[in-house]
């Protein structure tokens, strides 16, 4: 019985571990950057179509991954961000071989400070705590920075009367971090039971990936689960499964797709639409005037 | 007792030791008149997950463990020890059970970790396990929660939301399985006692870290070498944790529970110090 890959599903998925397929050198030089291949149906599109599209595959409407600026660009009223912990970052619980470098390498590439930012923000004039999740670092992998600021996040909007929207995105749990990473996912999910309990609205949005410890903890918990098309969302990985079945699974397993037909999404949003759903879904959960007595 | 520095990759192999005690041989040791119920009253029953309600030195309590097997036969019937979505939503029923009879809940737990299939995906694994840990993060009634070899990941997480975590004391509790870490580490599966011992998932490297709030000895040389001396030590430490955890007012075991895993992280604030 193999269990290994348990949280880390992703790149098994778009076989970004180079091992997995070598890439093919292609007869004409196309400089690097003007395509965008789809891994969902592996069709080559121009990058300035597929930009354009709002990094969406005009083929088959993958929703590309986005980094947390660009998706804050798009969800929310302009300059209504106001960040909370912005300068947090992760130390080394575990005494992890050159975890530190390598989060500092991150830090200067993509100058992110960990893999999640928080606030407050407006979406047409209607306030709310909102979450976004970025791949772009360790695979937005859950680790004490990102449990301790969602956390917050949702200790803030509890104590605030508001509303939480989470973009979940992340490989699962920080292995790096050993258990420590495990526990972020009680102490995330606790802050949202707090949060629920209150009767607050809670909507998760899943992009892609949104897997593993994450999956088993805050992302599905949300009072709507919204998701983005073709994504990834599922527990555990691919070839672990694979493996314990030795079978070879089908494309659309695990895809947003597969989790609304089997009953574990809501609805599935283009990403065109989404503020707009947003917008319409705060607005529904208004307090009713005159409601009071129900 | 064991030396407090016994390596994470010796514990590997006593906890694998075909001898080694199960849950099915320490529920007659513990309780009495444990009376089994099945099912999570939605799909079907787990044999990964058993529970059911039983005398505790008189006290009524529910208990909730994870089963491995021995022979073929048995594993068969147990997963290996791995549970579906289905018996993570049946751990919650007795857990609510619990919550309305105000009894205390004991969770045993021993597993590699959650089934990772076809059928627990559709069945929504992710979500089982996460609503697992949010309902028993406000259940209204004590847990106690005790590791008895392996606490795989987020499959041992969703019976680990208690107010007091006990190991004993060559169990492990991990991220992600020593072969998995390996697997991604080095891409090599095989140096999984390797990895164990950088990964730092012994109960006294969990103390440490404050996961784990107990280590309860084993009989000389690990369980299986006297199961009832094993069973009397994690007796003793039952009745003391239910007196303690007993005692308190809803509100403090509530926020003492939240707490526990609320202190949890290590990080710099940076430039806002």
């Amino acid at each position: 019985m193999q269990l290994e890959d348990l949280f880390s599903v992703v790149r098994t998925r778009f076989n970004s571990d180079p091992d997995a397929e070598p890439v093919k050198k292609s007869k004409t030089d196309i400089p690097k950057g003007l395509l965008f291949k789809c891994p969902r149906c592996t069709n080559n599109t121009f990058m300035e179509d597929f930009n354009a599209a709002g990094k969406v595959c005009p083929k088959c409407g993958y929703h590309s991954r986005l980094s947390a600026r660009e998706r804050l660009d798009i969800t929310i009223d302009k300059d209504s961000f106001q960040e909370f912990d912005a300068e947090m970052v992760s130390k080394n619980p575990i005494g992890f071989p050159d975890y530190e470098e390598k989060q500092q390498a991150l830090r200067e590439k993509t100058g992110l400070k960990d893999a999640v930012l928080t606030g407050c923000a407006t979406i047409r004039g209607e306030k709310i705590v909102i979450i976004v999740m970025d791949s772009n670092f360790m695979m937005a992998s859950m680790g004490s920075v990102v449990g301790e600021k969602i956390t917050r996040a949702f200790e803030y909007a509890t104590e605030n009367r508001l509303p939480v929207i989470a973009f979940t995105a992340s490989g699962g749990a920080r292995m790096q971090e050993g258990i420590v990473s495990l526990m972020q996912m009680a102490k995330t999910s606790g802050a949202v039971g707090r949060h629920s309990s209150a009767g607050l609205l809670y909507i998760t949005v899943m992009t892609d990936p949104t897997t593993g410890g994450v999956t088993a903890s805050f992302a599905s918990l949300g009072d709507i689960i919204i998701a983005e098309p073709k994504v990834l969302i599922g527990f555990a990985g691919r070839r672990v499964i694979e493996g314990t079945i030795k079978q070879k699974l089908p494309d659309d397993f695990q895809s947003a797709e597969f989790m609304l037909e089997n009953g574990f999404v809501d609805m599935i949003v283009e990403r065109k639409k989404m503020r707009r759903t947003l917008a319409h879904l705060l607005k529904l959960h208004k307090p009713y005037k005159g409601g009071d007595k129900l | 007792m064991n030396a407090e520095n016994i390596s994470a990759s010796k514990c590997l192999d006593i906890i694998r030791m075909k001898g080694r005690p199960t849950v099915r041989d320490y529920i007659p040791m513990l309780f009495d008149d444990f009376f089994e119920m099945h099912g999570d009253r939605l799909f079907r029953d787990d044999g990964a997950i058993i529970g059911g309600v039983a005398y505790f030195k008189g006290i009524p309590v529910t208990v909730i463990a994870q089963v491995k097997g021995r022979t073929m036969e048995e594993n068969q019937e147990c997963n290996f020890g791995m549970p579906h979505p289905e018996g993570y939503r049946k751990a919650l029923r007795l857990a609510h059970q619990a919550e309305k009879f105000h009894r205390p809940v004991i969770c045993l737990v021993d597993t590699a970790g959650a089934y990772p299939g076809v059928e627990a995906e559709q069945r929504g694994q992710g979500e089982a396990i996460a609503r697992s840990i949010m309902e028993f993060m406000e259940l209204k009634t004590p847990v106690i929660s005790i590791i008895l070899g392996e606490g795989g990941s987020g499959g041992a997480l969703a019976m680990c939301v208690c107010d007091e975590l006990a190991m004993l004391e060559n169990a492990i509790y991990s991220v992600i399985s020593p072969r998995g870490f390996a697997s991604i580490l080095w891409k090599d599966a095989s140096r999984e006692r390797e990895a164990a011992d950088i990964m730092h998932i012994t109960a006294h490297d969990l103390v440490e870290l404050k996961v784990c709030d107990k280590v309860i000895e084993e009989s000389e040389g690990g369980a299986h070498n006297d199961p009832e001396q094993t069973a009397e030590y994690i007796s003793e430490y039952i009745f003391e944790s239910l007196q303690r955890n007993l005692q308190k007012g809803l509100d403090e075991l509530l926020e003492g529970r939240y707490n526990r895993f609320r202190a949890i992280g290590e990080f710099d604030e940076g430039a806002a110090l």
